[in-house]
C-alpha cells in the first residue's frame, strides 16, 4: 500500500502528493455516511500476529455501525476472517496468537482483563461456513444456549424456540417436527437452525463467516433474505468470498488485502466507484 | 488519464475482457457510422443532393439495428458477468451512449428528409452559411465526444459539454437570421421553414453529443453530472 502511494508520487511529482494523502486518509478513516450512524464495534490500531514473523492484521482501524450489515471482502489470507474472529475472541483459542490495539463493543474493551469471554460470545454470536447443529433435536438445538444459562422453564423455552425459529424463517418448515434430529435437515435448513440457535440468546452482534458458501442458490437467497430481516435487530458482520453476495446484503463493505484495511465505504460506493485501485482491481476480477 | 477506467486488458477472465472490448468497439463503430450519416446529411443539404438524402434516410435502419444488437450484448454481459465498478460503468455508459447515437442517426435522417424537400424546391435558399457553420460545430462535437469515450478522457468530454452552450447560442442567432430572411422575402418562407427544421435537428444533435460527453465523465470519474452546472462539473474534473 505505502509502496504504491510512493510510486505514484514519484511519477506525478509534487502536486500529486497532497491528493494521494487525501485519498489515503479517505480510505483509512470513516466514510462520511458513517457519521450519522451509531457505532457498535470500534477497532483501533489493531495488529494480529499468528507467530513472530507472521502478521495477519496490520494496523486496522474500523468502525462498525450498529444495526447495519457490514461485509468484509478480500482474497484468501487477507485477514478478513482473522479480524472477524477478533470480535468474539475466537483467536484466544489459537496458540501464540498475539493481538495489539483495541476493540470496543459499546464502550466495553473486549480484550479487557475483567471480560467474561463466555458472556462476550453470548453478546457476539458467530455462524460458520459449515452448518454445525448439535446431534440433538431441533428444539434442543435452539434451547441449548438458554439451558446452559440455567433457564429450564418449559414455557420460557417454548417461547424462545418459537420466536427464534420464526426470526430465522424456519418455523413454518419445522414446527411439526421440533423433536426430530437436527441432523436430518437440509444444509440450508441447518444453517438457518444455527442462526436461530445463535439469536436465541439475544446477542447484539452476529458474525457470519461465509454463512452461505456451502449452500445451494435458493438456500443462499433465503439466508440473504434472513440477514436483511435480522439487521433491524442485530449488528451483522459478514465475511464472504462471493462479491455479489456482499453487494446484495451489506450496507457497508470493507476491502482487505494482505492484512490491511484498504478501503471501507458504503457498499454502493465500493461497487460502483471505489476510491482505491486495489479495490477496483479486486471487485472487477483483475487480481492475480 | 484516469487509470481506474479503460484497463480491460487485465481481467483474470480473458473472455470477459474480450466481451467488454467487443461491445466498446461495436459502439465506436456505430459512432463512426452515425458520424458518416450526419456528414452525408449535411452534404445532401448543402449540395442539394436528393439522392444522397434518400440514401441517408435508408441507412438509418442499419443504425437502429446496431442499437438493438449492442443493447442486447450489454444485457447479456450484465446477466452473465455481473460487472462491478468501472466495468459496470462501461456497460451502462455504452447502453446510454448507444441510445444517444441512435437519436443522432434519427436527427440526421430528418436533415436528409429536409434535403430531399429542399432540392425539390430548387436552389438552396439563404441560410446556407448558418447551416454549414452550425453543422460543422455539431459534427465536431460528436467527433470529440466519441474520441473522449475511446480514450476515457473526461477533460475532452467537458470541452464537448462546454461547446454545447456555444452551439445553443449560435442556434439562437441562426434562428434570428432565418426570421430576417423570411421577412425580407415572403416567397422563401416555406423553404426557410424546412431549413429551420434542419437547424433544429443540428441543435438536438449537439444536445445528444453533450449527453455522450456526460456518459464519458460518468465512466471515467464515476460521478453523474447530468443536470449539474457546467462550472461545478469543471471544478470536479480539474480537482481530481
Amino acid at each position: 500500500m505505502n509502496e504504491m502511494t510512493n510510486d505514484k508520487n514519484a511519477d506525478l511529482g509534487g502536486k500529486a502528493t497532497s491528493l494521494d494523502v487525501t485519498s489515503a486518509l479517505k480510505s483509512s478513516t470513516r466514510p462520511e455516511e458513517l457519521d450519522s450512524e451509531e457505532s457498535c464495534i470500534e477497532v483501533e490500531n489493531l495488529n494480529l500476529f499468528y507467530s513472530q514473523d507472521k502478521k495477519a492484521l496490520d494496523n486496522v482501524n474500523l468502525s462498525i455501525p450498529k444495526q447495519r450489515v457490514t461485509a468484509f471482502i478480500g482474497p484468501s489470507g487477507c485477514g478478513k476472517s482473522s479480524l472477524l474472529r477478533c470480535f468474539n475472541r475466537m483467536n484466544d483459542l489459537v496458540d501464540d496468537c498475539v493481538i495489539e490495539g483495541s476493540i470496543t463493543l459499546d464502550a466495553l474493551d473486549i480484550y479487557g482483563k475483567s471480560v467474561d469471554v463466555a458472556d462476550l460470545r453470548r453478546r457476539v454470536g458467530m455462524v460458520f461456513q459449515k452448518p454445525n447443529p448439535f446431534p440433538k433435536s431441533i428444539y434442543e438445538n435452539v434451547a441449548y444456549g438458554l439451558r446452559i444459562q440455567g433457564i429450564n422453564r418449559k414455557r420460557v423455552l417454548d417461547e424462545v424456540v418459537e420466536s427464534s425459529l420464526r426470526a430465522a424463517a424456519l418455523w413454518d418448515e419445522v414446527k411439526d417436527r421440533l423433536h426430530d434430529s437436527a441432523l436430518g435437515m437440509s444444509g440450508g435448513q441447518q444453517q438457518r437452525l444455527v442462526i436461530a440457535r445463535t439469536i436465541a440468546v439475544e446477542p447484539e452482534v452476529l458474525l457470519l463467516d461465509e454463512p452461505a458458501s456451502a449452500l445451494d442458490p435458493i438456500s443462499t437467497l433465503k439466508i440473504e433474505e434472513l440477514i436483511n430481516e435480522l439487521k433491524t435487530r442485530y449488528t451483522i458482520v459478514i465475511v464472504t468470498h462471493n462479491m455479489q453476495q456482499a453487494a446484495r446484503v451489506s450496507d457497508y463493505t470493507a476491502f482487505m488485502y494482505m492484512g490491511n484495511m484498504v478501503e471501507f465505504d458504503t457498499t454502493d460506493n465500493i461497487f460502483t466507484n471505489p476510491a482505491e485501485k486495489q479495490t477496483e482491481d479486486y471487485i472487477t476480477g483483475r487480481y492475480g | 488519464m484516469n487509470s481506474k477506467a479503460g484497463n480491460h486488458g487485465h481481467h483474470i477472465s480473458q473472455q470477459f475482457n474480450a466481451e467488454l472490448e467487443a461491445i466498446k468497439k461495436r459502439m465506436l463503430e456505430m459512432g463512426g457510422a452515425v458520424e458518416q450519416q450526419l456528414s452525408d446529411a449535411m452534404v445532401s443539404i448543402t449540395s442539394a443532393d436528393s439522392g444522397l438524402g434518400a440514401r441517408v434516410m435508408k441507412e438509418d435502419d442499419a443504425i437502429d439495428e446496431l442499437e438493438v444488437s449492442i443493447d442486447e450484448e450489454c444485457s447479456l454481459i450484465l446477466a452473465r458477468r455481473q460487472p462491478a465498478a468501472s466495468d459496470l460503468r462501461l456497460v451502462l455508459a455504452i447502453i446510454k451512449t448507444v441510445r444517444d447515437l441512435e437519436r443522432i442517426g434519427d436527427e440526421s435522417s430528418k436533415i436528409a428528409r429536409m434535403a430531399v424537400k429542399l432540392s425539390e424546391e430548387g436552389e438552396f435558399p439563404e441560410g446556407f452559411v448558418e447551416f454549414k457553420h452550425l453543422g460543422d460545430r455539431v459534427s465536431n462535437m460528436v467527433n470529440m465526444a466519441l474520441d473522449a469515450f475511446a480514450r476515457y478522457d473526461a477533460e475532452e468530454a467537458l470541452k464537448v459539454a462546454q461547446t454545447d452552450r456555444e452551439v445553443d447560442r449560435e442556434y439562437g442567432s441562426a434562428m434570428r437570421s432565418m426570421i430576417t430572411y423570411m421577412m425580407e422575402d415572403q416567397r422563401s418562407i416555406s423553404r426557410i421553414l424546412n431549413l429551420l427544421w434542419a437547424l433544429r435537428a443540428l441543435e438536438r444533435i449537439g444536445d445528444h453529443a453533450k449527453n455522450i460527453a456526460e456518459h464519458v465523465i460518468y465512466l471515467v470519474k464515476g460521478t453523474d453530472v447530468r443536470h449539474e452546472k457546467l462550472e461545478d462539473v469543471a471544478e470536479q474534473i480539474v480537482d481530481e
